[in-house]
């Protein structure tokens, strides 16, 4: 999980401003990631990481898409919220993790996702498409393969508005306006619901799942629908290992090192 | 991103695969609450030597207290294995936090549980789950420790109630407590069978309870006295299925179920510690894990370790089938409680010079084991308690 | 031949840096075949900068302008580029927060696939090659990408050069299009808000600086960087009180990926260089030749970083300008 700020007395931060609505539908997708601290090996195949000791837990960026869902609902005092996954039946743990949080409901897309984030795009709005919600939160990113656009694309995929790593979010009735953090600033935004959002550290802080939401979870709905991805545009050439740092070298003593530091910056390692 | 500083735990054997995805579920919330909000606050509430009460609605919320009651009652209702698994995460954080959970749950609530009426049940054990009432249990007194039954603590009926008398010491929770678990003689004062539990709350006149000072063990605990100068309890503060040393005894063999688990999660970080320091400590131009005396010191470690978790699973898997006996617990407790102190000290002395510093946690550990080994039976008794089982003979 | 379209990112009517990185990838991939570029630059009105774009290596300079267009305008562009994507063999952006916003919009609009932070591009038969790490950067992985994908670069991927192109202006169209969502404005931030987890450049400072106080040589190098540059520290002195848990770096701390890392006074005790192992380049400077950090770093100034560093920010200034 990503770091959190150590919370002394609750783990839920105050609860959303009233969101002038009195009822809101939320899916959230998910996806089930290897846990950040995980020693990654590449499998014998060269296309996979080798799954052997590697625990596999809920997206962190996720957390905040999961969080923000909850909150929001509570905020509105009625509603609906959906977890959404596609992949194969090891992600109803995960899904189940989200129901241990608060979410009401999983879908489980049952299939093999592909290297194609277009071609899973397709699938996820092809089955969100026609559920009426309000918002379709996503997190900024998943922590394996870095893809970073399943949300957008299902977006576009639906003809909705969409804002991405958004790091605050608010509804007013039938809008919402959200903060996103870009380089050497903050874009502030707006965009009528329904919406589709990418969520981004410092959104909120995602709650733990309760014991008594642990065990609340297996009594929630969890439906299952076989599903198929289209022809793939991308395909995984393979995994390699980034090369070993070469040894570095001591350039010179003292201020007068400086200029053999700034030549080598510029024209060995182009960094300046 | 976390990076490999997250705790993780230990795990050689693949206990992760004897466990449910609930089981595991329940270990991981406990763990990342115990890393989000105990360990950063430990250090210098340990220092001060302050209970930091202010967790308390945290745990609360997450429903650590008297979580394997029944949800009927505001509880969590898990099975005993998951229990076991919340000690031990949360005495990974600190045996003091740990035992603030066993005695709200194991001590307070269990007992209203189990000999209490339902009128007590409703009132009390949302209550105490929420947070909202904080419990103590009065059982030990000065004089009688492992002689509970000796206790001088009278209780006396009157025409509309009870008056108590008497004195309780190293009681976990005590001055914060609003609510008491009194047991006291009804009769005789060498009639043990006379014994009865009564709730009694904190602010009843007469009863007072104090910190005690000077502890160089369980600092960010409250260990406190209790003094009862004719406290006037209500007949319903009698928990009416309470009677005789039996009584009390059940509440201790559930808490110290819950702290045969405790000793793991203690051995598990101070492993965890002593394993990441050796790695990264370099002395003469390499790492000290690169020696055989800190290789020998962490392969026992882990050994001790893995033999305790296999025990208190087993231990666990026998108290949901309903089968566990007191004397079971006492074989579990007595060891990993004992392995949790060599642990501990093993990893101290690993850490050199900087173990003794409050920002490494093998330390706090050790001095705090020497509690754990002490209370909750101690360790000598527990060995008395088998020998017993097993020669047919007391040698109390 | 191929033609590659480069999506060149404006703020206030100028050119964002990163532009020149962004048309030398594109570039790459366009001399592979002797095919060209085309840069295409939104905005409301004039755009500064665009008169360079030549020499940065665009063939031509196509303008989009529409009133929308003064802030970021992801439908205008979708709209825009989607009309004009069969003409390409690739379209590219910054793998900038606004350009790894806009990229998978286009992919989903045109039908294409899309390469999210790639750090290599190269043309792969009737595919275009794209090496991209993965897994926090533990992983590096190679795709091809058929038809025309679109593909949001990080800087590093291909050093700017000059190319000399001509650069030739002409406007495109911004077709009907249905603004889905508004840009209101961009505040920027001036209390160096950069986070440490994603800036480019980070300067580190431990407990070599002797003094909190001392962060002030740290915070002008990173003034000297402009926008993207952080500060960073050891444990040792977040522990130490000196400056907050949010510029850590290390196994308690933040796991760092930037381009450039100084390291100030740090030992370079191995928690700290988990945390930043996988940078770019690592800068040491410490006073102490058998300091640990030195074992990691690429180059290292071995002194008084008190002489070394008023003298390297300076140089650091006049090597930006």
């Amino acid at each position: 999980m990503l770091p959190r700020l150590p919370t002394s007395d609750s783990f839920t931060d105050e609860p959303y401003p009233a969101l002038e609505r009195e009822t809101v539908k939320i899916a959230v997708c998910i996806r089930r990631v290897p846990d950040t601290t995980a020693k990654i090996a590449i499998g014998p195949s060269g296309a996979t990481i080798d799954p052997a000791g590697v625990k596999f837990v809920l997206n962190p960026y996720d957390e905040f898409a999961v969080e923000a869902a909850i909150a929001l609902k509570e905020a509105a005092g009625a509603g609906e919220t959906v977890a959404v996954a596609f992949g194969d039946d090891s992600v109803q743990e995960t899904l189940r993790t989200t129901l241990a949080m608060g979410i009401d409901r999983a879908m489980h897309l049952q299939g093999a996702p592909s290297t194609d984030g277009l071609a899973n795009a397709r699938v996820i709005a092809a089955a969100l498409k026609d559920g009426g919600y309000d918002l379709i939160l996503f997190g900024k990113l998943a922590v394996d393969d870095y893809a970073q656009q399943t949300g957008p694309m299902v977006a576009e995929l639906l003809d909705l508005p969409c804002a991405t790593a958004v790091t605050s979010l608010t509804i007013d009735g039938g809008s919402a306006t959200v903060e996103r953090e870009i380089e050497g600033g903050t874009e502030n935004a707006s965009c009528a619901l329904p919406a589709v959002f990418t969520c981004d550290k410092g959104l909120n802080n995602p709650r733990l799942p309760s014991l008594k939401g642990i065990m609340a979870a297996k009594k929630k709905p969890l439906d299952v629908t076989p599903v198929t991805v289209g022809d793939a545009q991308s395909t995984l050439v393979g995994l390699a290992l980034p090369p070993e740092r070469p040894a570095g070298r001591i350039v010179g003593e003292g201020a007068a090192a400086v200029p053999a530091l700034i030549e080598a910056l510029t024209s060995e390692a182009k960094v300046l | 991103m976390a990076g490999s500083s997250e705790y993780t735990g230990v795990d050689f054997y693949d206990m992760d695969s004897l466990l449910s995805e609930e089981e595991r579920a329940v270990r991981d919330t406990v763990r990342q609450w115990v890393s989000d909000a105990l360990i950063p606050a430990i250090g210098p509430a340990y220092i001060d030597g302050r209970f930091p009460k202010e967790l308390i609605p945290g745990m609360a919320e997450l429903g650590l207290f008297g979580a394997n009651l029944p949800e009927e009652y505001g509880c969590a209702g898990l099975n005993n294995v998951a229990y076991g698994l919340i000690m031990q995460e949360l005495e990974r954080g600190d045996s003091g936090i740990r035992s603030f959970a066993s005695v709200q749950g194991a001590l307070v609530m269990y007992p209203i549980h189990a000999f209490g009426n339902e009128e007590q049940k409703q009132y009390w054990l949302p209550r105490l789950a929420s947070g909202e009432e904080i419990g103590c249990f009065g059982l030990t007194e000065p004089d009688f420790g492992s002689n509970p039954g000796g206790m001088i603590t009278t209780a006396r009926e009157t025409a509309d109630g009870w008056v108590l008398n008497g004195t309780k010491m190293w009681i976990t929770n005590g001055s914060q407590a609003t609510v008491a678990i009194i047991w006291a003689k009804t009769g005789d004062i060498d009639d043990t069978k006379s014994v009865r539990g009564f709730i009694v709350p904190t602010d009843t006149p007469g009863f007072s309870g104090k910190d005690q000072k000077g502890k160089l063990s369980l600092r960010a605990s409250d260990t406190s006295e209790l003094h009862m100068q004719d406290v006037h309890v209500p007949k319903d503060a009698l928990l009416p299925d309470s009677g005789g040393m039996k009584s009390p005894l059940m509440c201790l063999t559930q808490a110290r179920y819950g702290i045969a688990w405790g000793g793991i999660g203690a051995a598990m970080a101070c492993f965890d510690e002593a394993r990441r320091y050796a790695a990264n400590r370099i002395m003469f131009d390499k790492p000290i894990a690169a020696t055989q005396i800190q290789q020998e010191r962490l392969a026992e470690m882990l050994t001790e370790i893995t033999r305790s978790q296999l025990l208190a699973l087993q231990l666990g898997r026998l108290k949901d089938k309903g089968t566990m006996t007191p004397q079971q617990v006492s074989l579990a407790k007595r060891a990993n409680i004992d392995m949790a102190c060599e642990v501990a000290r093993e990893a101290r002395r690993l850490l050199g010079a900087n173990g003794i510093l409050i920002e490494y946690h093998s330390m706090r550990h050790m001095v705090n084991l020497e509690s754990v080994y002490t209370y909750e039976g101690t360790h000598d008794m527990h060995s008395l308690i088998l020998g017993q089982e097993i020669t047919g003979i007391a040698a109390y | 031949m191929a033609a590659i379209l480069a999506i060149l990112e404006q703020r206030d009517g100028a050119l964002r840096k990163g532009a020149a990185e962004l048309m030398a990838a594109a570039r790459q991939l366009a001399d592979a075949d002797g095919g060209t570029v085309d840069a295409i630059v939104f905005g409301s009105g004039n755009v500064g900068g665009i008169d360079g774009l030549g020499a940065m290596g665009a063939d031509r300079v196509l303008t989009a302008t529409h009133a929308e267009c003064a802030h970021y305008c992801p439908d205008a562009m979708v709209a825009t580029v989607a009309s004009i994507a069969g003409n390409y063999r690739a379209i590219l952006t910054a793998a900038t927060a606004t350009g790894k916003d806009l990229a998978p919009r286009i992919a989903a609009r045109t039908g294409a696939p899309c390469g999210m932070d790639v750090i290599g591009v190269a043309m792969q038969g009737d595919a275009i090659r794209v090496t991209r790490p993965v897994y926090a950067g533990k992983v590096i992985q190679t795709l091809d990408l058929a038809g025309t994908p679109v593909i949001a670069v990080r800087p590093s991927a291909v050093a700017a050069s000059s190319a000399g192109k001509a650069g030739a202006v002409e406007t495109v169209t911004v077709p009907e299009f249905t603004k889905r969502l508004t840009v209101t404005g961009v505040s920027t931030a001036d209390q160096g808000a950069v986070d440490v987890a994603e800036a480019r450049v980070i300067v580190a400072g431990g407990r070599g600086l002797g003094d909190p106080k001392h962060f002030a040589l740290i915070e002008e190098l990173v003034a000297a960087f402009g926008g993207d540059a952080a500060v960073g520290a050891s444990r040792a002195v977040v522990d130490a009180g000196w400056i907050g848990h949010g510029h850590q770096v290390g196994q308690t701390g933040k796991t760092v990926a930037p381009e450039l890392y100084f390291a100030v006074g740090v030992s370079g005790a191995i928690q700290h260089l988990a945390g930043m192992r996988t940078a770019g380049t690592i800068v040491a400077i410490n006073r102490d030749k058998d300091a640990p950090i030195f074992k990691v770093a690429d180059y290292g100034i071995v002194g008084d970083l008190f002489e070394v560093m008023p003298v390297l920010t300076e140089a650091v200034k006049k090597a930006r300008t």
